[in-house]
């Protein structure tokens, strides 16, 4: 603290002096860079060294718990021992079947791709549907809260029988199991639009479509964007659930197949991806939600 | 010469359930047009309910609302609302929020760059040039208020309907809001009708004060003319009879014949 006093003083000193200003101000941006750099260094450190410590432990208790010979699954080192080529480069490909899990994980993220967003478009354009009109709810509704309750997986042979292909029956599968969350919370957020904002859309006349888009949307936009993110994150669980049962290239039948060939580490490796691009998907629709968000909390 | 605005035996009832209470019973108003015209009673008349009615935003159980002669039914812009609580929208900065009003009710008659110095000009009149960039978050309570009156004034409204639209704020800054609506009357010569608990405020800025009874079934008790010539100045009406006289009178009007009826 008194450190920053006298630095202070001394960059106003040379204020007076009309030659001097043109020092004080490098001084000046020196000082606040340098002390600018430890700050944003300890909340780097106090954020990325505890969970490398909880990992680590954990390795460890991994290591000595599978580590001896016999051990139904396979240890840390084992797993780097068999599976290293797969940590190492996500993508390689050398055959047809043999590609690396960047790869993998690319193509189950692109049907995840579309299905969410089939989900995400169809579960706003209903869900502000259902939370505008009364009639629409109390028919709907009971029906939404019957369905959503079905499992992902159950969807899947209904869905085989009606598309007799893998691909479009695993988006089915994401598109039904990710689209209730968007649509219910789209509905309750279109509810609790304030009365008030209705009134100045009734003083002004606006249409339905300018209502939707300047009203609805934005004012529903912080409930729209919790669906989404639960959206997102069941789609990831269900599309890893589909593809181990339709195959294909995804990274759910990669699992399944290293089963059937019992590549025990490669399912280890598959499942960090899974875990790792699940977080990433979570944070990316929270990081769009809290940037699109911004300003719509009530003042 | 009928009025400008004319308020025709309107009754209001609110049904729930099996019961019905009626709100407001055979209220009868004729407005001209640059009058400003301030509703007072107690709480729970129904003066934002026949607010609402004017406005169009509630439908009248029977009797009309018209309007230069032609009966209103719906909300429009026309009939501009300065709301109790400002009803901005919280995703749209100052600017935008009055743009959206103006670039909808104007959209088609004025160009891009008119209706950009159209906004500015109506922010310009409220003083609020300064915080165009700004969300209502950003803003004091009475800067959102002078937001709101800048949205309304903006669609040309022929009509003016205030909500207590100052009843939020501190008596500093009501004051300072009481003689910017003054001044912008003076300009405008609008037709303004006012919600408002306020004794003080209902007589300075008005030209007509309507008293409402008690409710349920409220109506117009009197109506009381304000005799004072503008443009007027709150520190020399103070000590101004005529001032005195009608602030007396709408204070009797409340507190001795009409006393509020704790759980009517």
């Amino acid at each position: 603290m008194t450190l920053a006093v006298v630095k202070t003083q001394e960059a106003a000193a040379p204020l007076a002096a009309p030659e001097a200003k043109v020092i004080a101000l490098p001084t000046s941006q020196k000082t606040s860079f340098a002390k600018m750099l430890p700050r944003y260094g300890r909340s780097l450190v106090s954020n990325v060294v505890p969970p490398l410590i909880t990992a680590a432990i954990l390795l460890l208790i991994w290591q000595i718990a599978f580590g001896r010979a016999g051990a139904t699954l396979p240890s840390p080192v084992q797993v780097w021992k068999d599976a290293s080529d797969l940590i190492v480069d996500p993508f390689f490909v050398t055959g047809p079947q043999d590609i690396g899990l960047g790869w993998r994980t690319l193509t189950s993220l692109q049907r995840v791709g579309i299905g969410f967003s089939l989900a995400a478009i169809v579960g706003v354009m209903v869900g502000a549907l259902v939370g505008q009109s009364v009639w629409a709810m109390r028919g709907l509704d009971p029906i939404f809260q019957i369905l959503r309750t079905v499992p992902p997986l159950a969807w899947l042979p209904i869905s085989l029988a009606a598309f007799r292909d893998s691909s479009p029956s695993a988006i089915f599968v994401i598109f039904i199991t990710s689209i209730w969350p968007i649509l219910i919370n789209t509905a309750v957020g279109v509810r609790n639009i304030p009365q008030d904002y209705r009134n100045v859309a009734q003083v002004l006349r606006l249409n339905t479509f300018e209502f939707f888009w300047k009203i609805m949307l934005p004012s529903a936009a912080p409930y729209i964007f919790t669906g989404l993110r639960i959206g997102i994150g069941l789609a990831w669980l269900a599309i890893v659930a589909a593809e181990m049962l339709t195959g294909g290239v995804g990274i759910g039948f990669f699992i399944w197949d290293a089963w059937n060939s019992s590549r025990l580490s490669d399912i280890v490796v598959a499942l960090f991806y899974i875990g790792f691009v699940g977080f990433v998907l979570d944070r990316i629709v929270g990081a769009i939600g809290s940037l699109v968000t911004r300003g719509t909390a009530a003042a | 010469m009928t009025a400008y605005l004319k308020l025709d035996h309107i009754s209001k009832s609110f049904r729930r359930g099996s019961t019905e209470t009626e709100v407001l019973r055979d209220i009868n108003l004729g407005i001209d047009k640059g009058e400003i015209v301030s509703i007072i009673g107690h709480s729970g008349c129904g003066k934002s309910t026949l607010l609402n009615l004017i406005a169009g935003l509630t439908p009248v159980t029977s009797g009309g609302v018209l309007l230069e002669d032609r009966e209103v039914n719906a909300p429009g812009p026309e009939r501009a609302v300065v709301f109790q609580n400002h009803s901005l929208l919280p995703w749209l900065t100052v600017y935008d929020n009055v743009a959206l009003a103006v670039d909808k009710v104007f959209g088609d008659t004025k160009s891009r760059a008119e209706r950009r110095s159209w906004i500015m000009h109506n922010l310009d009149l409220v003083q609020m040039t300064h915080a165009r960039d700004k969300r209502p978050s950003e803003i004091s309570g009475g800067m959102k208020q002078r937001v709101g009156i800048a949205r309304a004034l903006a669609i040309e409204p022929k009509i003016l309907l205030l909500d207590e639209p100052f009843g939020a704020l501190d008596a500093l800054t009501r004051a300072h809001l009481q003689d910017s609506v003054m001044q912008i009357h003076a300009s405008l010569k609008n037709t303004m009708i006012m919600i408002t608990h306020d004794v003080d405020e209902a007589v300075l800025l008005s030209d007509r004060i309507v008293m409402m009874t008690n409710g349920p079934s409220a109506t117009i008790g009197e109506v009381l003319d304000v005799r004072l010539s503008r443009p007027r100045k709150r520190l020399d009406l103070v000590a101004d009879r005529a001032y005195i006289a009608a602030r007396e009178s709408v204070l009797k009007f409340l507190y001795e014949r009409h006393r509020f009826v704790e759980a009517a």
